[in-house]
């Protein structure tokens, strides 16, 4: 099978990806025991206002016709209107999707330049003591959950020290700015560091450990030797010569990575009371408030099947050796 | 039993060249199975981190067990009386710091016994990882057989569910689900399993997809044997290493996964587990009044745990592969 096929064919296979998850999801909230309409009416509605009410959000109507539409608006991504604020999810989602990006990405940033660099001396200096501790510090990283390593950094520099602020992505009282100028604005970024350095702590161990066996291999390989015939120094071969080499599997290990991460931002936003789109899930989830909860969720799997999709694409552009079948 | 059948490599099979004792099916099916898991045994246990992590699950499993005679207060009863205010907003102060309350690690603000909580905890930890891991691996491991086996539109349709449930986020989706069917332990378990084979049924099928091609399949074939016979007496033993890898992978991911929905909010409230605690910790603001005894210890605990579980399956993951060493 040759290249142009495979795009088209996982193409279409995105597209079925995403309808299974749309199914799903309208499955589980329509299908699971309690009515979603219990908690948009209340008991002392008229019978005539609360079917208006019912009508209004299409909830009414046969399961079928429900579902059709379901899928109609997830194509135009209109996911409805909230139940708790009334406002469009869209907006919802409009309004936390970057402080989530923002954050994520920060984060990823700094783990990614930490972890490949670390990741290229403990492959480097294999069987040193520098290698088992570097191994034994990603495995300690993935192993304490990132809420519980937020919970002591706020209790230690924020209640303890007073150096961090304790919740939130700006202080109260800050002036409404734009985007852009708030994310710039010195307060903005005394409170993006402690939770944007405690998840790069966390994702960090990921890409050290794969750059230390990808580093493991390319070393095994007669190039290097050539290097070190020609006289090379130690740190040109090391960066230069090896590193490059063994970065292919980290671009497409980040990209999915990268997915996953967004799709977890639910836990350390939730610590850091950081405004993003995981703790909006979680608190719509908490309040029945359903078509948030639908449209949150499809955010972070979209995020999740598409960096997966470009990772496999990129993958063949990458490495030429890729075939296929 | 026979000594020199055990020296050989994992891909060695019984030959009792139809001759001999006639054992039935089931013990020589027993046999191989046992034969493969005691070599690794051997191979696992020479490794010093293996040695201590496997002690520190032991640990664990003994505390859970003997949880009652450890502590004689229930981690669910209140230690006073409040003072006629439905919930308890003073907490003893732990008799570990010179305090003369007789709690080692104190109260919470609701009243109940810290270390009986922490001790309680070990049992739901424990349930919930080795219930998802055995689950996990058992039925990744079923289906990646068949897919791989079997190939063809049995393995594309297969592979096709493994590929949505890649599409979900991991934690948002457990969430909506326990969301649904309600919090309790089980039914966060019952989310863990749904999503967490689609690791193993991937490694699995592709290792199923070698083996098949390899002689002592095709000759098992040309000797007229059946379907079943060929995936449980030639393929599952030489494919077992990688579910027991994936095994305890999954308890380290489901233990830390029911933490974090535990601390969400929506853990069990009937039972107590190290992810409740910190929920309810976090809850009555103990970091703002630096109750740390109440905070601190079940995050050690649950790192103490999953880093064994990692360490456990990075041991194995040597033996499988040595190229990582």
């Amino acid at each position: 099978m040759g290249k142009a096929s495979f795009v088209v064919r996982r193409s279409l296979q995105l597209v079925v990806t995403f309808w299974a998850v749309g199914t799903v999801l309208f499955g589980l909230f329509r299908l699971m025991p309690g009515d979603p309409t219990s908690y948009i009416v209340s008991s002392s509605m008229t019978p005539e206002a609360r079917q208006a009410i019912i009508a209004s959000y299409g909830l009414n109507e046969p399961m079928h016709i429900q579902y059709i539409k379901f899928l109609q608006n997830i194509v135009v991504l209109d996911f409805g209107q909230s139940f708790h604020s009334n406002a469009p999810v869209s907006e919802v989602i409009a309004t936390y999707l970057p402080n989530t990006l923002v954050l994520m990405l920060t984060a990823f940033v700094l783990a990614y330049a930490a972890g490949i660099t670390l990741g290229v001396l403990s492959g480097w200096y294999r069987g040193s003591r520098f290698e088992r501790t570097a191994v034994i510090v990603a495995l300690v990283a993935r192993s304490v959950p990132t809420f519980y390593v937020g919970l002591l950094v706020l209790w230690i520099f924020g209640a303890g020290f007073g150096v961090i602020p304790m919740s939130g992505m700006t202080s109260a009282g800050t002036a409404n700015l734009s985007f852009f100028a708030m994310i710039t604005s010195v307060d903005f970024l005394q409170h993006l560091a402690a939770p944007a350095l405690v998840l790069a702590y966390y994702f960090m161990g990921y890409p050290l450990l794969i750059m230390r066996s990808s580093m493991l291999e390319v070393l095994s390989e007669d190039f290097i030797d050539v290097c070190r015939a020609k006289g090379l120094k130690e740190r040109t071969i090391m960066f230069k010569h090896a590193a490059r080499n063994a970065l292919l599997p980290i671009v497409t290990a980040a990209a999915i990575a990268l997915g996953y991460a967004v799709g977890g931002s639910v836990l350390i936003e939730t610590v850091f009371a950081w405004p993003g789109i995981g703790r909006e899930m979680v608190r719509a989830v908490l309040r029945r408030d359903f078509p948030v909860a639908q449209g949150t969720f499809m955010v972070l799997a979209a995020t999740i099947i598409i960096l997966n999709f470009i990772a496999d694409l990129a993958y063949g552009y990458l490495d030429p050796r890729v075939t296929y079948d | 039993m026979a000594q020199e059948e055990t020296t050989g490599s994992i891909f060695t099979d019984i030959d009792d060249g139809g001759s001999g004792e006639e054992i039935n099916r089931w013990q020589r099916t027993a046999r191989l199975w046992r034969e493969t898991l005691s070599e690794h045994w051997g191979l696992l246990t020479d490794e010093l981190s293996v040695k201590l992590s496997m002690l520190m699950v032991a640990f664990f499993m003994v505390v859970a067990v003997i949880a009652p005679y450890i502590t004689e207060n229930p981690p669910l009863q209140r230690q006073y009386e409040s003072d006629a205010e439905i919930i308890i907003l003073k907490w003893a102060e732990p008799s570990l710091l010179g305090a003369d309350s007789g709690y080692l690690l104190g109260t919470t603000a609701e009243g109940f016994d810290i270390f009986s909580q922490l001790v309680y905890g070990t049992r739901a930890a424990l349930l919930v990882g080795l219930i998802a891991a055995v689950f996990t691996a058992g039925i990744g491991t079923m289906v990646g057989l068949v897919a791989g086996y079997y190939g063809g539109k049995i393995d594309d349709a297969l592979m096709r569910i493994v590929d949505f449930l890649y599409g979900m986020p991991m934690l948002p989706t457990v969430i909506i689900l326990v969301a649904l069917l309600g919090p309790s332990l089980w039914n966060i378990i019952f989310a863990l399993i749904i999503l967490q084979w689609r690791s193993t049924a991937r490694v699995i099928r592709s290792q199923a997809l070698s083996l098949r091609e390899r002689p002592f399949v095709k000759a098992a074939e040309v000797a007229g044997a059946g379907d079943w016979h060929i995936i449980s007496r030639h393929l599952a033993p030489n494919v077992l290493p990688m579910s027991f890898l994936y095994g305890s992978f999954a308890i380290a991911w489901a233990i830390l996964t029911e933490a974090g929905v535990s601390f969400i909010g929506l853990g069990d409230p009937n039972t107590v587990s190290w992810g409740t605690m910190l929920q309810a910790s976090r809850a009555y603001s103990a970091l703002q009044f630096g109750a740390w005894w109440w905070f601190v210890p079940p995050g050690i605990c649950i790192g103490l745990l999953v880093i064994s579980g990692f360490l456990i399956g990075r041991g194995y993951e040597e033996i499988t592969n040595p190229k990582l060493q």
